[in-house]
């Protein structure tokens, strides 16, 4: 509430940044997601290993998780990258079940169900991707046809000369509360919501080889079934990534006004709303602080 | 309770009896907690109503793939050195041993219920019926894939021969192996549109040569486009039902009544 001390209260309104339909899409997407991730990380330890190319060479994977003997005899758990080995004990490969250490690639509290359970793993990730993927498409037309979205998150014209202002700022962890988004969210925003949740669904579809027989163009783009496979894995924890940051910059720039905008839509901004009644003696009064998102 | 769970579980997996730590720390994956650890996400209830996902998964992909739409066929060159064999690699019971013994000469394929020519094919016989050879990629539900050259007789050509009823409406496949010593014998099923595709075979040859025991001989079924839970080994004899409630568990499969989806198109 430092912010709020620092200006004028005169000086900001509260705009309604978000549509009802974005804010419930927001929140119903957030659970399909912790359920896809969690239900998908279920599914990954049914064989938890990555592999590109059409089928999987058993014998050289991409990226696998596992549990071995060190030179001590021993277990411990790993993840191995093209060769590389990181020991991964306790959380990767081997990990505690229960009352006991057991072999599995991802630890029981960060799937879904907890025990190992891959049936009913892949009802959950399917139930959760009928909703996401559905919500998706339809958000995604909205993102393109509403003003609203367009003006928020749209990169419009000269706006990339931004960017090095704005990456200073969020250097300096300093968020001036505006109207639109600043040119990092736009283009962050952007690259979730047209490019990886996208990459999902299509990467989880050529998965399935009723649709490689259907859309038989899905497995040719992605390089192959396990390529698909693995780029699925791979965007899945970029998303982890995207919500670390996502979640790290709410906090940081004004949690109660962020999550007051993503729940009743109402957003604080440092400027007033409408024009001040004598436009003119106020515009000669304060021209220099009216540049932004007018 | 207990007992219903793990008959849902793949075999060999222990049932998790404690509650997960929540990982502390990371307030973020602390939210993991809600979902992981909690006995609501694995009730009779809640697999109740994730279980109707299979039908809408179903009906979306039927109208994606038409009922001739084919699986990608590979080049030769891609085809793996070994095959993986899974599931049962050797029924090991006497009577398929004799089998083995024998180099499949007694073998039989009978085709029996809801057929107008109930028929019996020897070896020889299928292997001289007009064949199909395709090289394809097996997909595990699991998550690996496999390519491998399948030759067989085309089982829309079988179906023809021994006419199915105007009801039968399911390819119920019996098989000689007992899966991780199940009482009951591996079985699988196919619907008409899926038993009717013109990649749906009964393959008797693998790369070239005889179909290897560990892969399913002498006779294993090719769907090209379900996973391979679905693709049965040791093919015994095949029944035309109008539904499967009365087989085994009654859910169609060997794995559909241990929690599997029937559709096993995803």
């Amino acid at each position: 509430m430092a912010k709020d001390a620092d200006s004028t209260p005169r000086s900001s309104t509260v705009i309604r940044r978000h549509s009802w339909f974005t804010r419930l899409w927001h929140w119903i997407n957030a659970l399909c997601l912790l359920v896809l991730l969690m239900s998908g990380l279920q599914i990954f330890n049914a064989h938890p290993a990555l592999y590109w190319g059409h089928a999987s060479t058993f014998n050289a994977p991409f990226l696998s998780i596992g549990a071995r003997r060190d030179a001590a005899g021993d277990p411990m758990g790993y993840v191995n990258i093209e060769g590389m080995e990181i020991p991964t004990t306790g959380v990767l490969g081997w990990s505690r079940v229960g009352n006991q250490m057991q072999p599995r690639a991802f630890p029981v509290w960060a799937t879904l169900p907890g025990p190992q359970w891959l049936s009913l793993g892949r009802q959950w990730h399917f139930t959760a991707a009928w909703v996401f993927g559905v919500m998706l498409a339809v958000y995604l037309i909205y993102s393109i046809i509403s003003r609203r979205r367009r003006r928020l998150i749209g990169v419009h014209h000269g706006e990339m000369g931004t960017f090095g202002h704005a990456v200073v700022e969020h250097a300096k962890f300093r968020f001036p509360r505006v109207r639109d988004y600043n040119i990092i969210q736009k283009l962050t925003y952007l690259l979730v919501l047209f490019g990886l949740l996208p990459l999902m669904v299509l990467t989880g579809l050529t998965m399935s080889p009723t649709m490689d027989a259907g859309w038989p163009w899905l497995p040719v783009v992605f390089g192959g079934h396990q390529s698909a496979r693995t780029i699925h894995f791979l965007c899945a924890f970029t998303l982890v990534g995207f919500f670390i940051v996502h979640l790290v910059l709410v906090l940081v720039s004004g949690v109660f006004n962020n999550m007051r905008a993503m729940i009743t839509g109402g957003y604080r901004v440092d400027e007033p709303v409408a024009p001040p009644r004598d436009a003119e003696a106020e515009a000669a009064a304060a021209p220099q602080e009216n540049r932004h998102g007018e | 309770m207990a007992n219903d769970n793990d008959r849902k579980r793949r075999p060999g997996d222990r049932p998790d009896a404690r509650r997960r730590r929540v990982l502390g720390g990371l307030g973020a994956l602390g939210a993991t907690s809600l979902l992981s650890g909690c006995d609501w996400t694995q009730s009779q209830a809640v697999q109740n109503f994730l279980g109707h996902t299979e039908k809408l998964t179903q009906a979306a992909q039927r109208l994606v793939a038409s009922r001739e739409a084919l699986a990608p066929e590979y080049d030769k060159s891609q085809i793996a050195p070994t095959f993986r064999p899974n599931g049962s690699i050797n029924p090991q019971t006497p009577a398929y041993q004799q089998l083995v013994d024998s180099n499949f000469a007694d073998y039989r394929l009978d085709f029996h219920g809801l057929v107008d020519n109930p028929m019996s094919f020897s070896l020889a016989e299928l292997k001289a019926m007009p064949s199909r050879t395709q090289i394809t990629r097996h997909d595990c539900v699991e998550g690996w894939s496999c390519i491998g050259q399948w030759t067989g007789v085309v089982l829309g050509h079988l179906l023809d021969r021994v006419q199915p009823k105007a009801n039968a409406r399911y390819v119920v496949f019996h098989c000689a192996d007992h899966l991780y010593g199940s009482p009951q014998p591996y079985y699988e099923s196919l619907d008409m549109i899926e038993a009717r595709h013109p990649q749906t075979i009964l393959a008797y040859g693998l790369n070239g040569g005889d179909l290897p025991v560990a892969n399913g001989a002498p006779l294993r079924l090719r769907a090209e486009r379900q996973l391979g839970y679905k693709m049965a080994k040791y093919v015994m004899h095949i029944e035309l039902v109008e539904n499967f409630a009365h087989i085994q568990g009654g859910h169609g499969g060997y794995w559909e009544d241990r929690g599997y989806d029937w559709w096993a198109g995803i």
